[in-house]
């Protein structure tokens, strides 16, 4: 017989984003991935034994896609990847239309991503099931946010009071929202570096400092964390060019001597080499990206296993 | 047809300066009298009378912003159907936008909005033409012809002007023939791919912003033309406070322009969007706190000159979406009175204004025989009790699309009997009398298609 859990760790039956989630919450998911990750390479047990899982992946991923299919895998659920270039999503059919599909055969959680903000939460109203945002639009990538705060605690020790420069591509990035809302939650200081053409509406109101220069933005920093320079939502020539851009913003040796001595790199991959963050610094001693890569894997088994806990409880 | 007498109701009628209590007499389609003063004349032999104290009467209703999908989307709404919702909604007579498929750009569509509105429609329906052929925003339109059939206006719909040359044209050109031109303003660079208004709201949603400039450049750029050419020009709904100062300054210089505001940027706010709530997403967008109250103050003050419901059916094909994949639009037709009611019952704008920007001014600006109780005057008037609560319930809207942001949302004031012609077109529960006391009741029959 199944132990059910009085308290489940998660009051929802979705993980839609950090805004939802308070510190406690985001607390008690790190240190239950915490747990995980002695074991987190190999199969464990099968709490989501007979469970079904439906990656729904409307835009293309490597990373995100492969670590929620073995997070899946590894706690035993049924792993299915709907390959959206063969699907009737193609044909004009509409998200709604496919999440009432995808209901009707009774799935135990959907991870869904798609181009457009708020689409998971459009497809959490119409599924009886658990839904996991892994990205939408340039609204929340949750799951990253909650990867990269273990990374951090698990290197720093802890997240309160660190310096934490997030730098480049803001206005397109869903992971520096998140970011930006559970290192807040955590008590960590957050700079954004970036040019102006970059960067959102109401920056400054997002309890962030703002830094134009990139030497200034991490000096002393503790965490530098690079984001991916996203070609493909530029709609505008936001920047002149990726020349310039890596000259004035690119993660070089030069500039990071400018961070504390002990400063993390990180970068939610996949990496612009060149253009946002030099090959020396991504492959060098600093750099945690690979760390953060197995970190993902842990973050998702606590998020998948703290879901189905409040599933029970509902 | 017997005369009808409107005994002791609260008569408010913006075009004579009237709130007062008194009765209104109407005979062959027109007001024979309205006011305090007809309660010591001798009333008109075998009268059907109808005793309403405690209940108003208004002029009816102009709305001078509806889409309607006829011809090309009836799915979406018919001009019979929207006649029946805009009569629920106490509306006499509006104003049809020519953003069809085919667009009203010529005589034969004019003709044939003119002729389906004679046969299937319940209000007086006004059709305009669009500016430029097919919308392109090139060749202008048969001006001349256009009003010889009955377009009352020009108007690009949703559709800004982007040529400023063109624009000259056009508005020297309609002077001539005295066309006002409504237009609404959108540049569409600055407000490229946004879908909401930008500022930290659309930035934590991840959302793309439409700046408060989007709008109040092109629209200064047209009050200066306006200036120029001596054209009338009507701004067909503005949304900022930095648009309120542009119309004002250009009322300063010229008397020649006009501004409407539509119901949803007077009663709500960019917040209301929540998570995604597509409903809310229009055009222009719902803007901040701040513009709202400038939107209401400039209502009041008379610098806004009349309130739209800018009544925009939409279907579950396009608005069941993500946020930025659905159209813009609301349904406004039957909660525009309700809707702004609220401003008079939080004591924001004057009964009086109100109904001025509601009906009397709409009318007086685009020369309809409408917005007035005097007599001789059309008998398109509406009954309302100012104070009943409901709520609204979106699968009870008469129109046949269903996209209203005001679901579930608590009103106070409701439409009890809607008059056109001195024909009864709509009446509710508790007034099934004005239906006895005249023959002159007009149904609604359906949809033609």
């Amino acid at each position: 017989m199944k132990k059910r859990n009085p308290f489940p760790i998660l009051p929802y039956p979705h993980l839609l984003g950090i805004k939802d989630l308070s510190k406690t919450t985001i607390l008690a998911l790190l240190d239950r991935a915490d747990a995980t990750v002695a074991f987190s390479h190999k199969h464990k047990k099968s709490l989501l034994h007979g469970k079904t899982q439906v990656n729904l992946f409307f835009e293309a991923s490597t990373r995100t896609q492969s670590s929620f299919e073995i997070a899946g895998k590894r706690l035993g659920a049924n792993v299915i990847n709907m390959l959206i270039g063969n699907s009737s999503i193609k044909k004009g059919e509409t998200l709604i239309d496919t999440a009432i599909t995808l209901n009707a055969m009774s799935p135990d959680i959907l991870v869904i991503r798609h181009s457009s903000a708020g689409a998971a939460a459009l497809l959490a109203q119409k599924v009886d099931c658990s839904v996991i945002n892994a990205g939408d639009g340039a609204h929340e990538h949750p799951t990253q946010a909650l990867l990269d705060a273990l990374t951090i605690r698990r290197t720093k020790g802890k997240i309160e009071n660190l310096i934490v420069a997030i730098c480049g591509d803001i206005l397109h990035s869903r992971v520096a929202r998140s970011n930006i809302l559970s290192l807040n939650t955590l008590g960590a200081q957050v700079r954004i570096v970036a040019p102006s053409t970059l960067l959102p509406t109401g920056i400054e109101d997002m309890s962030v400092t703002v830094f134009h220069s990139m030497t200034k933005g991490i000096q002393d920093a503790d965490v530098v964390m690079m984001l991916r320079l996203q070609h493909e939502r530029m709609i505008q020539a936001l920047i002149p060019s990726t020349r310039e851009y890596f000259h004035f913003y690119g993660l070089d040796r030069e500039k990071l001597k400018k961070a504390k001595p002990d400063c993390i790199v990180m970068h939610p991959g996949p990496m612009n080499r060149g253009v946002e963050i030099s090959s020396s610094v991504a492959d060098g001693p600093q750099s945690v990206i690979q760390t953060q890569v197995k970190m993902g894997i842990a973050v998702r088994m606590a998020v998948m296993e703290a879901l189905l806990d409040s599933q029970r409880e509902r | 047809m017997k005369p009808i007498l409107l005994k002791n109701a609260r008569i408010v009628d913006p075009s004579r300066n009237i709130d007062e209590v008194g009765h209104v007499i109407i005979a062959e389609g027109k007001i024979l009298a309205a006011g305090n003063e007809v309660r010591n004349q001798g009333m008109p032999d075998e009268a059907d009378i109808i005793n309403l104290k405690g209940k108003a009467i208004f002029p009816g209703l102009v709305d001078a912003r509806v889409f309607v999908g006829e011809p090309g989307a009836e799915h979406r709404e018919t001009i019979a159907s929207a006649s029946y919702a805009a009569a629920t909604g106490g509306i006499t007579s509006f104003i049809m936008m020519p953003d069809t498929q085919p667009v009203i750009d010529n005589v034969a569509l004019v003709e044939f909005v003119l002729q389906t509105a004679k046969e299937a429609a319940l209000v007086n329906i006004y059709p305009t033409a669009s500016l430029t052929s097919g919308m392109n925003g090139k060749q202008i339109t048969e001006f001349g012809l256009l009003k010889e059939v009955g377009a009352i206006a020009l108007s690009e719909g949703k559709k800004t002007i982007h040529n400023a040359n063109l624009m000259r044209l056009a508005m020297t050109y309609a002077r001539d023939f005295d066309m006002p031109i409504i237009h609404e303003t959108q540049d569409a660079e600055l407000s490229a791919h946004g879908v909401m208004n930008a500022g930290l709201m659309a930035s934590w949603l991840g959302l793309s912003g439409i700046p408060r400039e989007a709008e109040v450049i092109p629209l200064e750029r047209d009050l200066r033309l306006a200036t120029l050419t001596g054209a009338q020009y009507h701004a067909s709904q503005i949304s900022t406070a930095m648009s309120v100062q542009a119309i004002g300054y250009a009322k300063e210089k010229t008397k020649n322009v006009s501004a409407g505001v539509s119901i949803n940027h007077l009663t709500l706010n960019e917040n209301d969007i929540g998570e995604y709530r597509t409903f809310f997403r229009l055009s222009p967008p719902l803007r901040a706190e701040e513009d709202r109250i400038a939107m209401v103050n400039a209502l009041r003050d008379g610098i806004v000159d009349i309130i739209v419901s800018s009544h925009d059916p939409q279907g579950a094909d396009t608005k069941r979406l993500p946020f930025s994949d659905a159209q813009p639009g609301a349904t406004g037709l039957e909660t525009l009175l309700a809707a702004a009611l609220r401003l008079y019952h939080n004591g924001l704008i004057p009964l009086t204004r109100l109904i001025d920007s509601l009906s009397t001014k709409p009318a007086k600006i685009f020369g309809l025989d409408a917005g007035t109780l005097k007599p001789g005057a059309s008998a398109d008037l509406i009954i309302v009790d100012l104070h009943e609560p409901w709520i609204l319930k979106v699968d009870r809207l008469n129109s046949c699309s269903k996209n209203s942001p005001f679901e579930n949302i608590h009103f106070q004031g409701r439409v009890l009997a809607t008059m056109v012609k001195g024909k009864i077109v709509f009446y509710s529960h508790g007034l099934e009398n004005i239906k006895n006391a005249s023959l002159s009741y007009k149904k609604y029959q359906g949809n033609k298609v």
